[in-house]
């Protein structure tokens, strides 16, 4: 996840972070299958925001690039 | 339970979706604030009337799950499920819990909902923000919805008060629906095994004669899977745990991601149950709060605003409060005045005016501030901002340890660290929390203002420059705030890898939609802050003043007050009124010194002269140091008895500081030089020198053991750079005359 940019959509295909903000990510909704999109990073470079579930949520670079990301199916 | 108490209905829900508005809309006045058993978490509760019955509601803290791996995360899943591990159980289940959940996030919504009904309790949905939903173009069939998951659900948009009769009718069903046995929650068949494996270690932890049903069973056993291994729970069952343990080294040896499976089945369960009662409209446009944050976490925008709104804050903070604050000082005076004047001479008016009055004074000193930034921080959380405060900040905050959430407790530290320690509040995380309470009283407060102003004005002379423009006070008084700043993160840095030993913090954040904040909901929440300090801290911060006082003016020599007496009887003879009056106070000052001397705190400087010798301070400027803990200012007026001026000296006071520029050192030199004034600010930054403030850690922090760690790792601190800052001055002769 960590090599979108801003705008780019894409679809979470396994988590990689520690288990607390694995389960923790995933509960919040990104599981296996969500497809979110990269809204916008902040200003100073860290942390980035997702739009995923109809919300806005943010999460460090650091842990996004644990996030495995496959393309979006073609609608 | 006796068969006549009312019965208890749970509010729970994700952040964000309008809990409290709910929570202040049912039960309006008579909310009480107290705290769960064990942890210092607020338990919110207040009545509400169906009908003619009388039910008790109570508030849980947003949650987005029931997994839980601190006892602060727990309290949510013990108040819904009960502790039924636990003997005796110190939750009871409630009778009914109503889920406040925000329609435009309906998915994750769900995934808490759903795990609440498949434990067996009535649950009420209350689908709250449906008005933004409609705007969003999320259509919900609210019937359909109910079929799906087996509960009543009811829509609403709080804030307009919409929804209110319908879902105090609901709650009302849903307390006497009988519990129907529920199914068991399903688990896909890759984790079967393990899940059933851990049902019979939740059974066998369950204390004898518990009757537990399968779904509730099932739903501790999820619980578990979800939450042990690298927790902070302290009292989960040790079979439960080993269970758990074994069956996550099984499942990671055959390559099962349990956390995975589990998460991902349900979330495929969401999906079929929204299938059948949601439609969204395609293309869902960029909601409004989208477009505000293209302003305000700009890159050059969002910092610029960022900035005002912080500088905003704080200078409300800093100056803001200073009138109601000089009049909650004006009030002490008065009363303190008009006792003396009303109550014969004694220990008793004494002990009233100095110990009971003071003490009430320096606690209600603190409302002002208080209220302000908890007004504020209502204000910036309720209307979405404060979580894009975190956003922006986090990048630097997560260099020294923390996350964005930190930033508004560690600002605010610069203006006092008593209702900073109390904002503290708003970050999840304990050991997040514990950590920026340890570190905001390193923050340069207020309060040490007076003390580096007292100190500069009497070594430095106003027409001194440094490099020809800046005046050396002001030099002085910057270098004390760079001082304070480094050593907030130094102090992060070790602490996080001492004493509160923790994985790096991550931030996992909702940057919820923009809001108008309620102001009944503000005014709700800045009360109950205000309230919970003048009775928890309030009590300790006036004992220990009251203790202070006693310890600064007994043992009292009766020789004393007869030998002035006659020296008074002397000068009421002068006959010019001016010089009359100016011999008595002379004289009084004169007592009050000596009485202070005389006391313990005075014979305390005194005994501990030889350690502060080597930082360049005697036994006066020790007993100024023991005053001071009653609040740091209070170093100036200590100093004003001590040198016989009487206490009502303050620190921009001619006659103070040219009578402590003349004190001598037992030698004959000077006792206040430059490097001594400098080392005594350094002293004063790096001190815990505030009683309020150990008396709210401990309120905040649950225990004595985090203002005892706190007062002695700044005390350490302090003595250690004070005594390398001398020596070194005076080993290169800095500033020795």
């Amino acid at each position: 996840m960590g090599d979108l940019r801003v705008g780019e959509a894409a679809t979470v295909a396994h988590v990689r972070c520690p288990r607390a903000t694995a389960v923790r990510l995933m509960e919040m909704g990104l599981v296996p299958g969500t497809p979110f999109e990269v809204r916008r990073v902040a200003p100073l470079g860290d942390p980035i925001e997702l739009f995923v579930n109809g919300y806005a949520l943010s999460i460090r670079r650091e842990d996004a690039l644990s996030i495995d990301v496959e393309p979006n199916a073609a609608p | 339970m006796t068969t006549s108490a009312p019965p208890t209905v749970l509010l729970a829900g994700n952040p964000n979706a309008g809990k409290t508005t709910v929570f202040n809309m049912l039960t309006g006045a008579t909310a009480k604030v107290g705290n769960y058993p064990g942890v210092t978490v607020d338990r919110r509760s207040g009545k509400l009337l169906v009908g003619a019955r009388k039910v008790d509601v109570v508030d849980l803290p947003g949650t987005y799950s029931l997994t839980s791996r601190s006892p602060e995360e727990k309290v949510s899943v013990d108040a819904i499920l009960g502790d039924a591990l636990a003997t005796p159980p110190a939750f009871e289940r409630p009778t009914a819990v109503v889920l406040v959940i925000d329609a435009t996030t309906l998915r994750r919504g769900l995934y808490f909902t759903k795990q609440v009904i498949a434990s067996g309790v009535p649950v009420v949905l209350a689908l709250n923000m449906m008005d933004e939903a409609k705007t969003a173009g999320i259509a919900v069939d609210t019937a359909a919805l109910g079929d799906a998951l087996g509960c009543e659900v009811v829509s609403m948009v709080a804030r307009k008060g919409v929804g209110k009769r319908e879902l105090v009718e609901a709650i009302g069903r849903a307390i006497d629906a009988p519990v129907a046995d529920r199914a068991s929650e399903e688990v896909p068949g890759a984790i079967r095994a393990d899940v059933e494996s851990i049902d019979a270690a939740v059974r066998e932890s369950a204390p004898d004669g518990a009757a537990l049903s399968p779904a509730f069973v099932r739903t501790l056993s999820l619980w578990a899977l979800l939450s042990l291994g690298d927790d902070e729970l302290t009292s989960v069952p040790t079979k439960l745990r080993e269970a758990v343990a074994a069956r996550r080294a099984l499942a990671a040896s055959e390559g099962r991601a349990l956390d995975e499976l589990l998460i991902g089945a349900r979330y495929e369960a969401i999906d079929r149950v929204t299938a059948a009662a949601v439609r969204t409209a395609t293309a869902s446009k960029r909601r409004l709060s989208d477009r505000v944050d293209a302003v305000l976490v700009h890159p050059l925008w969002g910092l610029l605003i960022f900035a005002c709104v912080m500088i905003g804050v704080f200078e409300a903070l800093f100056s803001g409060a200073e009138p109601l604050m000089d009049l909650v000082q004006a009030g002490a005076s008065w009363l303190k005045e008009f006792v003396t004047a009303n109550m014969g001479e004694g220990a008793l008016r004494d002990l009233l005016v100095q110990g009971v009055i003071s003490g009430v004074g320096n606690v209600v000193v603190f409302v002002p501030q208080i209220a302000l930034l908890f007004i504020f921080i209502t204000v910036l959380e309720d209307s979405g901002y404060l979580a894009r405060v975190a956003f922006v900040i986090d990048r630097v905050m997560g260099r020294i340890g923390l996350n964005g959430r930190a930033f508004v407790p560690m600002l605010s530290g610069f203006a006092c660290a008593i209702p900073a320690v109390m904002a503290t509040r708003t970050i999840e995380s304990r050991k997040d929390r514990l950590l920026t309470m340890l570190v905001i009283p390193l923050s340069s407060c207020s309060a040490r203002l007076p003390v580096y102003v007292l100190l500069a004005g009497t070594v430095f002379s106003s027409e001194q420059r440094v490099f020809g423009i800046f005046s050396p006070g002001a030099v002085c008084l910057f270098a004390m705030y760079v001082l304070s700043i480094v050593f907030s993160i130094l102090a992060a840095f070790v602490l996080r890898r001492t004493a509160v030993k923790g994985p790096k913090p991550s931030l996992v954040l909702e940057l919820p939609p923009y809001r108008t904040p309620g102001l009944w909901n503000v005014a709700i929440s800045t009360w109950e802050r205000v309230r919970r300090f003048l009775i928890d801290a309030g009590t300790v911060i006036l004992a220990l003043t009251i203790a202070l006082w006693a310890v600064l003016t007994y043992p009292k020599d009766a020789s004393v007050h007869a030998k002035y007496e006659a020296e008074r009887a002397v000068a009421a003879q002068i006959e010019d009124e001016g010089a009359r009056k100016e011999a008595v106070s002379a004289l009084d000052h004169q007592e009050a010194g000596e009485n202070l001397r005389h006391s313990l705190g005075g014979r305390l400087g005194t005994a501990i002269e030889p350690a502060l010798k080597p930082l360049g301070f005697d036994y006066r400027i020790g007993v100024g140091i023991l005053g001071a803990f009653a609040a740091r200012e209070v170093f100036v007026s200590t100093l004003g008895i001590v040198f016989d001026l009487g206490g009502e000296a303050d620190e921009e006071d001619e006659g103070l500081r040219s009578a402590l520029r003349e004190a001598k050192n037992a030698d004959g030199t000077p006792l206040f030089t430059p490097l001594v004034a400098i080392s005594l600010m350094v002293f004063f930054v790096l001190a815990c020198q505030c009683m309020s403030t150990l008396a709210v850690v401990r309120r905040e922090s649950g225990s004595w053991k985090w203002p005892l760690l706190l007062f002695a790792y700044m005390t350490v601190l302090a003595y250690g750079v004070t005594l390398f800052v001398f020596q070194v001055g005076r080993a290169l002769g800095w500033g020795t005359s």
